[in-house]
């Protein structure tokens, strides 16, 4: 970080106080926050129905489907790494348990059980050849992003005969992983969906583990130089071991909120590209791509940008063909305050 | 312990969870080669004794899409009672499709089956088939242009004819005004479909969802319905889509009714449960049967299915009240 590079001076100004608005706009995801709420504000006043509190549960549900994979997205950022098979991880970890589940007729939760072992394997293997080989985790990940959108489709067409997994929704304990990953509630007339609930619970989790424990210190450390970092004694092969097991584990939840919401059936050629968005999220929410410097909660605010201008564009009825066009442009422009804002941030 | 007692310990360990493993996908696909024994059990009966030949089927699929699945059963089944091997190979990239027929000509196959929804980047490859004595068969997309590469048949539907006849059934139906979702932005075939719906009905929207995202498409479809409280009926143009309606629907807390292209399993208990009103079924099955049969009459008696014009395989309208006829079918995944 360049920050660590201080500039000789009379007085050592590294330890006199800073005021609270100073600390406050050096936050990562400061940038993002503003961005967000200069969406929120054109939007307000474009989209009419973007107003009815009743539509913030679906906003929070398009927000919470990047948001919950953007939380080990992020951190794994900060730990200096990307994942490019976090998006095809999401739909294996689902089809695992669906498939696991109906071939061996066994309950909803062991296929479960499963699919989060295999899960959490996938990241061990992503992880452990990454320190092994030294490769950049572009290359590893990209592999087995590969062979995870493979075998997504060719042992569902192996088992069920078909690309799409069996409905597992007449089993035994269906209902109960239902009412855990995919069932809603209503709070004030607003319809809750319950992974919103664990996505805040997630970030909350995740931004006290970044920035109030000793891992959390580890994560910047790995991330801004791993060989420093591994001179003052941090376990960096651990660290970063453990970075892609947190993806693994979050694909898993997932990928069972994609099997319960969809009645338990899972279609395997789904969530190639999906990766990408998740990056954009950790991105937009101040992540730098460099690795060292972050936060947990810009990524959740980014992904809330990019819910609340997907769904804005829609509830603006504008003109269907420039969507993609307008959530572009959108993107670009809550990026670009952002920057503004940590630039103003760092001057001063 | 010694070193080798130890290292022998642990082969029999790894030998032993290798062989778990192997039987554990034994197990797994067994269940899998059951069924394909028994789809193999219903064309066995007649397989002709004419030459082995090869045939590549070429699509523009995106892999793991139901859809094609069913387009690739159809064509197995006509292979197989014809003593062909099939070769199925598909690339959503035109240019990469069209690099895929060239893979076939090089291999010296005995026909080709291909789609022509890229047709600027694939017919080049085509013509150059034709030109080097491979009988080629069109099938689902290229009905505006097959007839100029040459090839001796074409199976889909006419996509504007389909939503015509949709936009008909609508008016039948009194909706008033129509959500048509488009699952894949600036694909031809849907929006040719959106067109026809409107050329016959008038009130339609398009909207944009992301396909290979079932739970961003809900959500995008919900937050529609909340927007425009007007729309009283939804049309989805694959099966998957239109199912993700049905749920957004409810979720808006909206009465809008939905109808469907393309029929799965589920679609089918749909239609049979009333909570989807029909589905236009283009015949998938058909498309790829029909372009390796035809391909193989052509090859062994100078056959034309269609007789130089296109082979139309829908739109036929599957309802409450024909369901029951093809509901089977559905189940078994060639319909």
């Amino acid at each position: 970080m360049a920050s660590t590079i201080a500039t000789p001076a009379d007085a050592d100004d590294r330890v006199s106080a800073r005021s609270v608005g100073a600390r406050l706009l050096s936050r990562p995801e400061i940038g993002s926050l503003v961005g967000a709420a200069v969406i929120l504000v054109f939007f307000l006043v474009t989209a009419e129905p973007f107003r009815d509190i009743n539509n913030t549960g679906t906003i929070l549900y398009q927000a919470s489907l990047i948001g919950v994979m953007a939380v080990p997205v992020s951190l794994l950022m900060i730990g200096g790494e990307f994942d490019l098979s976090a998006g095809v991880a999401v739909t294996t970890g689902g089809l695992t348990a669906g498939i696991f589940a109906y071939q061996f007729s066994v309950n909803v939760w062991v296929g479960m059980a499963v699919a989060l072992v295999f899960a959490l394997a996938v990241g061990l293997f992503n992880g452990w050849l990454l320190m092994r080989t030294g490769l950049p985790s572009f290359l590893v990940t990209l592999g087995t992003f590969f062979i995870l959108q493979g075998l997504n489709v060719a042992v569902t067409r192996l088992t069920s005969g078909a690309v799409a997994s069996n409905s597992i929704s007449d089993m035994d304990g269906f209902g109960s992983a239902k009412a855990v990953f995919a069932s809603e509630f209503k709070l004030g007339g607003v319809t809750i969906k319950i992974i919103i609930v664990w996505w805040i619970v997630f970030v909350a989790v995740a931004a006290w583990v970044l920035m109030r424990t000793k891992i959390g210190n580890w994560i910047f450390a790995v991330g801004g130089d791993a060989a420093s970092a591994r001179a003052v004694g941090v376990p960096v092969k651990k660290v970063k071991i453990g970075l892609f097991m947190t993806v693994g584990f979050f694909a898993w939840f997932t990928g069972m909120q994609l099997l319960f919401v969809q009645n338990g059936v899972v279609q395997s050629g789904e969530g190639v590209g999906k990766e990408f968005l998740y990056i954009i999220a950790a991105v937009v929410g101040g992540c730098l791509l460099t690795g060292g410097y972050g936060s947990v909660v810009g990524g959740a605010v980014g992904a809330l940008i990019f819910g609340m201008v997907q769904l804005g564009v829609v509830y603006a009825g504008w003109n269907p063909d420039w969507f993609k066009a307008f959530l572009g442009a959108m993107l670009l422009l809550a990026t670009i305050v952002n920057l503004v804002v940590k630039n103003k941030a760092d001057a001063r | 312990m010694v070193r080798w007692q130890r290292k022998a310990q642990r082969r029999a360990v790894v030998t032993s969870a290798a062989l778990a493993l192997v039987l554990a996908v034994g197990a797994c696909s067994s269940s899998g080669g059951k069924q394909e024994e028994q789809k193999a059990d219903g064309g066995s009966g007649n397989v002709a004794t004419t030459p082995r030949m090869k045939v590549a089927l070429i699509t523009h699929s995106k892999a793991g899409d139901t859809f094609w699945d069913i387009v690739r059963r159809g064509a197995e089944a006509a292979a197989q009672k014809d003593n062909i091997e099939l070769q199925y190979s598909s690339d959503p990239d035109g240019a990469a499709q069209a690099n895929l027929v060239q893979t076939a000509i090089d291999s010296k196959v005995d026909g080709i089956a291909v789609t022509l929804n890229k047709p600027d980047a694939v017919i080049p490859n085509v013509k150059k088939a034709v030109a080097a004595g491979i009988p080629v068969t069109v099938l689902n997309g290229g009905l505006e242009t097959w007839k100029q590469t040459g090839a001796v048949g074409y199976f889909g539907q006419d996509e504007r004819i389909a939503g015509e006849a949709t936009g008909d059934k609508l008016k039948q139906l009194g909706a008033k005004k129509v959500l048509c979702v488009v699952h894949e932005q600036g694909n031809v075939s849907l929006e040719a479909r959106c067109q026809g719906i409107k050329n016959k009905f008038g009130n339609v929207e398009n909207l944009n969802v992301d396909g290979a995202d079932q739970p961003g498409t809900q959500a995008t479809i919900t937050s529609k319905l909340q927007q425009d409280k007007s729309v009283d009926y939804l049309v989805g143009l694959n099966a998957g889509v239109t199912l993700t309606a049905v749920q957004a629907a409810k979720d808006a807390g909206s009465a809008a009714k939905v109808g469907s292209f393309d029929m799965s399993k589920e679609m089918a208990k749909a239609v049979k449960d009333g909570t989807v009103q029909f589905a236009v079924d283009q015949q998938p099955y058909l498309q790829g049967y029909l372009a390796v049969d035809a391909i193989w009459l052509s090859k062994t008696n100078g056959n034309s299915i269609g007789g130089g014009e296109a082979t139309l395989t829908g739109p036929s309208f599957v309802e409450k009240s024909n369901i029951e006829a093809v509901e089977k079918f559905a189940t078994a995944g060639t319909r």
